[in-house]
């Protein structure tokens, strides 16, 4: 809504400031967006007349014009407008004169010729030109021929005005009206409302006799409010009209329709205007429209309704689309004579749903889907048809039609002073509260301790007490609340388990040099064939969405891994080739029988490329061990340390170069390399290892907190043991044996080396361990380690047919 | 004999000054005090002296073999020092060289504001609630007063997976769904975090986001709390001097409702370009839990009130980081992430 701060004072008062009228409406609920001069930047513009055009010598596409601004100067202008006449009159901004583009005219010379100005066009002027009638949209802005000569511009095209732009929240329709803004003011300023007059002078035909309103569908159409003009003339309507209608950015089309239009701005009512000679039988009938029957609307578009809209009809058939738009059939042209005006109050949720249907959205409504004024049709209907008396002539037919089968009852709210003290933290005087009621043009009577409260057929917002509540404390000023702080019982706020497991997480894997990523929850289709999923895997099955923006963007996410690897490609195609990245995030799995799906929050995370170089220390593969320490820097920081890693099968994966994470026997997550058919899918420079944990099954799982073990008193013994095995033979398989061989003296095992190559035979490995030995209770003898080292050995050869290297 | 002593004194005390390393040094004290040094073998000719000589030659050869001591110490000290000079000038290195580079990664922006935020609250005592991104209409907006057809539907445009299942516009749900399990016990205090997603793509809007939800529900929770938990929060956020401006604004699950202004980060409220000239930053939307949500979430409103305000987590990180474009929080350019 743009709301012209000089017509705003036909109804009320302002003493302020247009900037500060803003500010005090926005602090009081109705936000004002901008404030803007409608004539910034335009100065020494004037009216002007042409006396005289010349052909430019030098020029075929120029003209020198003679201009006059005051009678009696003479002022040569250069201009290559083609719809300049002599005798126009013109705005002439003189030399001198600025522009609002911030242009400064200039004396110039153009091809040999003086030029002492220019002539503006509309556009020039800062006037929307699709505000402006087709044949002045474009070429200089011709004014009308008794345009007085020498006026400053700005004033003569009302441009001396400012637009306060509101934004107002959907609950606001009442405010979708000069008078409503003018009463939130007259509220602020303590100021009186001046409502508008409509003193019309009816004739003797009665509108009975001239036309009939049904109502079939009475629940969309909760009356219908109509009157008749016989015998207007159809033409512009005045410069003041076309002014307002164009500063509210409505486009003047004539007399009639900018009176609707007027009068919508003015009262909120929307109005239509049909040619009463074209209505057959002169009967309205508003009733839901037949399925497949078209209308032609207004903007010469044809329009397919269905019986869920309500159309009002004659008696062939529909002729308007109810609260829409009327249809091109019955509409006000130049040969117009007489007039139907419809002022009525239709469902605001069928204009809501129709013109979302129809893909129209109109200033009508945007109304009625708001909510507008039930009681003040009539008014509205009477306002118009006094203003179209006066700017076109013509007889209003007595009395008006006035189809209200259930004439709404003014709310009544019981409001509890002590409540709005409850609600607000502050007490305000029953006295305070019933006079900003009051001055909001609410009713406000007692009621023992209580005050009945009669809410204005213009405010269906309002139908509870917190609704006059929130009257009272925005009228009374949100900042005038003191700031409090709540009291009560303590409550604690903590983290619970497993909102701090994410957080350590987060933080473990900061630590070891991991960037977190945020993606998309939804994700393209085609990830699945990307990471080479299988037709049948699980994964494939996703929740679809219903109105994707895209397909890149259209169904949610089974997994997580590929997210990372298109923020690893999009970093390599930012020529940032190397990263280690992880997310936190759910993942989607439909569930049968179940309107929502499960959430799982899962942790991704990818390593691509090499660890920054430096001159101290050379760049590392980031390749599957330097990940693995990774995840196992995570899981016995957070207490795992049971956590085994198994050769597993994946398709996203390596085949030979995959571990399952596995924790008691159960799957919590799979580390590997990524196949490099998923590599090449995601042009990465170079190989990728993925890691993808389920963080339910990691918080299910037991993760004991860390004891206290008393600090050993007695030496350590360390002993390597190198050893020669075939190839396939696993670490941990081995690891597991030298344990269980190594007895309680044994406290850690560690691999120092594995090699292949010369001094070991073909298709086998040299691997060495670190043994660590260790008793609480004594210093251990040499000949006790090696009791026990030996067997070691021995269970190794047995269990591997393990040689000791020596 | 007294003379040759003396000689060897002179000799030795020279030899001493003269060495120039510490194993010449050792050599010497070796050469002239060792068992088999040349002041024992001088001392070996004692016998031949007189008793009345002998206590005398003995004194002296006392008062050489201490004296030489200490010049060995001394000069030992003094080699000692002189090498440990040398060392310390042959050893200066380049501080300049920059040092290890630690594989230290990066939180996300957004996480860090958004755990820095629920610290905040977290040391107010709210604790942090969650719910799913994939929702029911019911919760996402009929239990938030905002039936179907409701015009401000159009204010949240909303991805649909069924007709009564979708993408959450906003974690207000959440609080539905707390309310629900906690009614009718009280209080109710929590944030919730989490992601949300609108049908809005452009250059300030994401078609996912951020937010961070509160709700607080007791006996005699008032418009006032909220606005002094809010002031504290704005001061605990963007620093001790930030001011709080409460607009009336509009929200179908909150009435009265507010918009929540601070004052501008970036000039003090003096008016710049980030606040547009108005010296007032808009972080947030707030209100007083509407009644009929109260209701339908199982409380009595006669008896309980709440507020609840909600943020967008991005623009707070937009506001503390100087960030222009909301779209780099998810574009994910590691040389963006690593500023944080």
């Amino acid at each position: 809504m743009k709301v012209s701060y000089k017509w705003l004072q036909d109804y009320v008062d302002v003493s302020i400031s247009p900037q500060e009228l803003a500010d005090r409406l926005t602090m009081a609920g109705v936000a004002v967006e901008n404030v803007h001069y409608l004539g910034e930047g335009i100065s020494s513009v004037v009216t002007g007349q042409i006396l005289q055009i010349n052909q430019h010598p030098n020029a075929d596409k120029l003209v020198i014009c003679q201009v006059t601004t005051d009678g009696e100067d003479r002022i040569q202008i250069v201009t290559g407008a083609t719809n300049v006449r002599e005798g126009h009159k013109v705005p002439v901004a003189k030399v001198g004169a600025k522009l609002p583009n911030g242009l400064v005219i200039k004396k110039a010379k153009l091809r040999g010729e003086v030029s002492n100005g220019m002539l503006c066009s509309g556009q020039e002027l800062g006037i929307d030109t699709s505000l402006l009638p087709p044949d002045q949209q474009n070429g200089i802005l011709i004014l009308p021929e008794d345009t007085p000569l020498n006026m400053n511009i700005v004033e003569f095209l009302g441009l001396d005005d400012y637009i306060l732009e509101l934004d107002l929240t959907p609950n606001r329709g009442d405010c979708m009206s000069m008078i409503g803004v003018a009463r939130e003011v007259a509220a602020i300023l303590g100021a009186d409302l001046k409502l508008p007059e409509a003193p019309l002078e009816e004739g003797d035909e009665e509108i009975e006799n001239l036309a009939k309103v049904d109502i079939e569908d009475s629940d969309l159409c909760r009356r219908y409010a109509a009157r008749v003009l016989k015998g207007v003339k159809i033409g512009p309507s005045p410069a003041w009209m076309q002014q307002r209608l164009r500063a509210a950015g409505i486009r003047p089309i004539n007399n009639i329709v900018d009176v609707t239009n007027y009068v919508m701005l003015e009262l909120g009512q929307p109005l239509h205007a049909f040619d009463y000679d074209k209505l057959a039988d002169h009967h309205i009938i508003v009733r839901r429209a037949e399925n497949d029957k078209t209308i032609t609307t207004l903007d010469g578009e044809e329009r397919k309704l269905n019986e869920n809209m309500l159309v009002i009809c004659d008696a062939r058939g529909p002729v308007a689309v109810a609260g829409v738009m009327g249809g091109l059939d019955s509409e006000v042209t130049d040969e117009t004579v007489n007039i139907l005006i419809e002022s009525a109050y239709f469902n605001p949720v069928s204009v809501r749903r129709t013109s979302r249907l129809l893909g129209l959205r109109s200033e009508s409504s945007a109304r009625f889907e708001k909510g507008i004024d039930i009681g003040g049709c009539v008014r509205a209907a009477d306002r118009a048809a006094y203003l179209m008396q006066q700017l076109a002539g013509g007889t209003a037919a007595k009395g008006v039609i006035d189809n209200y089968p259930n004439p709404a009852v003014e709310k009544t709210i019981k409001l509890r002073p002590e409540r709005v003290e409850h609600l607000l933290g502050i007490s305000i005087e029953k006295e305070k509260i019933s006079n900003i009621l009051t001055s909001l043009q609410f009713k406000v009577q007692k009621e023992g301790d209580n005050l009945l409260v009669t809410v204005p057929t213009f405010r269906p917002d309002v139908s509870i007490e917190v609704d006059l509540i929130e009257e009272i404390a925005r009228m009374y000023g949100y900042n005038q609340v003191p700031d409090t702080l709540i009291y009560g019982p303590t409550t604690q706020g903590k983290r619970n388990e497993s909102q701090q497991l994410i957080y350590d997480i987060k933080n473990v894997l900061v630590g070891c040099g991991l960037t977190e990523v945020i993606t998309f929850g939804f994700v393209s289709p085609k990830v699945f064939d990307l990471m080479n999923l299988p037709v049948d895997s699980r994964f494939r099955s996703a929740v679809k969405l219903q109105n994707p923006l895209s397909e890149e963007q259209s169904v949610m996410r089974t997994v997580l891994v590929p997210n990372l690897l298109e923020v690893l490609q999009r970093n390599n195609n930012r020529q940032i080739q190397s990263g280690a990245v992880f997310e936190i995030g759910r993942v989607f799995y439909p569930q049968e029988g179940e309107d929502l799906p499960e959430e799982r929050l899962v942790l991704a995370m990818v390593f691509h490329g090499y660890t920054e170089k430096s001159w101290r220390d050379p760049s590392e593969e980031m390749d599957f061990f330097f990940a693995k320490g990774v995840v196992e820097k995570l899981l016995t920081t957070i207490g795992l340390k049971d956590a085994r890693f198994i050769p597993h099968k994946d398709p996203s994966f390596h085949p030979g170069r995959t571990a399952a994470i596995e924790v008691k026997d159960k799957i919590i997550g799979v580390l590997g390399e990524l196949h490099p058919d998923v590599v090449e899918n995601y042009e990465l420079t170079h190989r990728a290892v993925a890691c993808k944990i389920d963080l339910e099954d990691l918080m299910a799982a037991e993760r004991p907190k860390p004891q206290y073990e008393r600090l050993p008193k007695f030496p350590a013994v360390d002993r390597d043991l190198a050893l020669v095995v075939k190839e396939e033979i696993k670490t941990q398989d081995m690891i597991d044996v030298i344990i269980n061989a190594g007895g309680k003296i044994l406290k850690k095992v560690k691999v120092f080396d594995v090699y292949q190559g010369e001094q070991v035979p073909e298709g086998h490995k040299s691997q060495a361990f670190s043994l660590l030995f260790q008793a609480p209770d004594r210093t251990l003898k040499d000949e006790e380690v090696a009791k026990q080292t030996d067997k070691i050995a021995r269970a190794l050869k047995k269990e591997f047919d393990a040689e000791l290297r020596k | 004999m007294e003379e040759k002593l003396r000689n060897l004194a002179a000799e030795a005390e020279h030899a001493v000054k003269e060495a120039s390393t510490l194993n010449e040094l050792s050599n010497l004290r070796v050469k002239y005090l060792g068992k088999k040094g040349e002041l024992t073998s001088i001392l070996r000719g004692m016998g031949s002296l007189t008793p009345e000589e002998r206590p005398k030659v003995g004194a002296l050869a006392n008062e050489i073999r201490s004296e030489l001591e200490v010049l060995i110490a001394h000069r030992m000290h003094e080699l000692k020092e002189a090498e440990k000079e040398q060392r310390l000038a042959r050893e200066i290195i380049d501080v300049t060289l920059p040092g290890k580079p630690f594989l230290i990664g990066n939180k996300h922006p957004l996480t860090k504001v958004q755990e820095e935020i629920e610290n905040i609250f977290l040391g107010m005592g709210f604790s942090i609630a969650e719910g799913p991104e994939v929702e029911l209409d019911y919760y996402n907006f009929e239990a938030l007063n905002l039936p179907k057809d409701h015009p401000a539907r159009d204010m949240q445009d909303t991805f649909f997976i069924s007709p009564e299942v979708l993408l959450r516009t906003h974690t207000s749900p959440v609080q539905v769904r707390t309310m629900e399990k906690t009614a009718p016990n009280l209080p109710v205090k929590i944030i919730c975090p989490g992601r949300v997603y609108r049908r809005d793509d452009d250059a300030t809007h994401s078609p996912m986001f951020t937010q961070v939800e509160g709700l607080a529900v007791d006996k005699h929770i008032t418009f006032s709390d909220l606005k002094g938990v809010l002031a504290l929060f704005a001061r605990q956020m963007f620093g001790p001097g930030t001011k709080t401006r409460f607009r009336p604004s509009y929200f179908p699950f909150t009435e009265p409702s507010a918009e929540v202004d601070i004052s501008c980060s970036s000039c003090g409220g003096r008016g710049c370009r980030v606040c547009s000239y108005t010296g007032w930053l808009e972080i947030l939307g707030c209100g007083m839990v509407h009644p009929r949500v109260l209701e339908m979430s199982g409380y009595n409103p006669e008896e309980v009130t709440g507020f609840a305000f909600g943020m967008g987590i991005e623009r707070i990180a937009m506001l503390k980081y100087g960030i222009d474009d909301l779209r780099l929080f998810y574009d994910n350019d590691l040389r963006f992430l690593a500023q944080f």
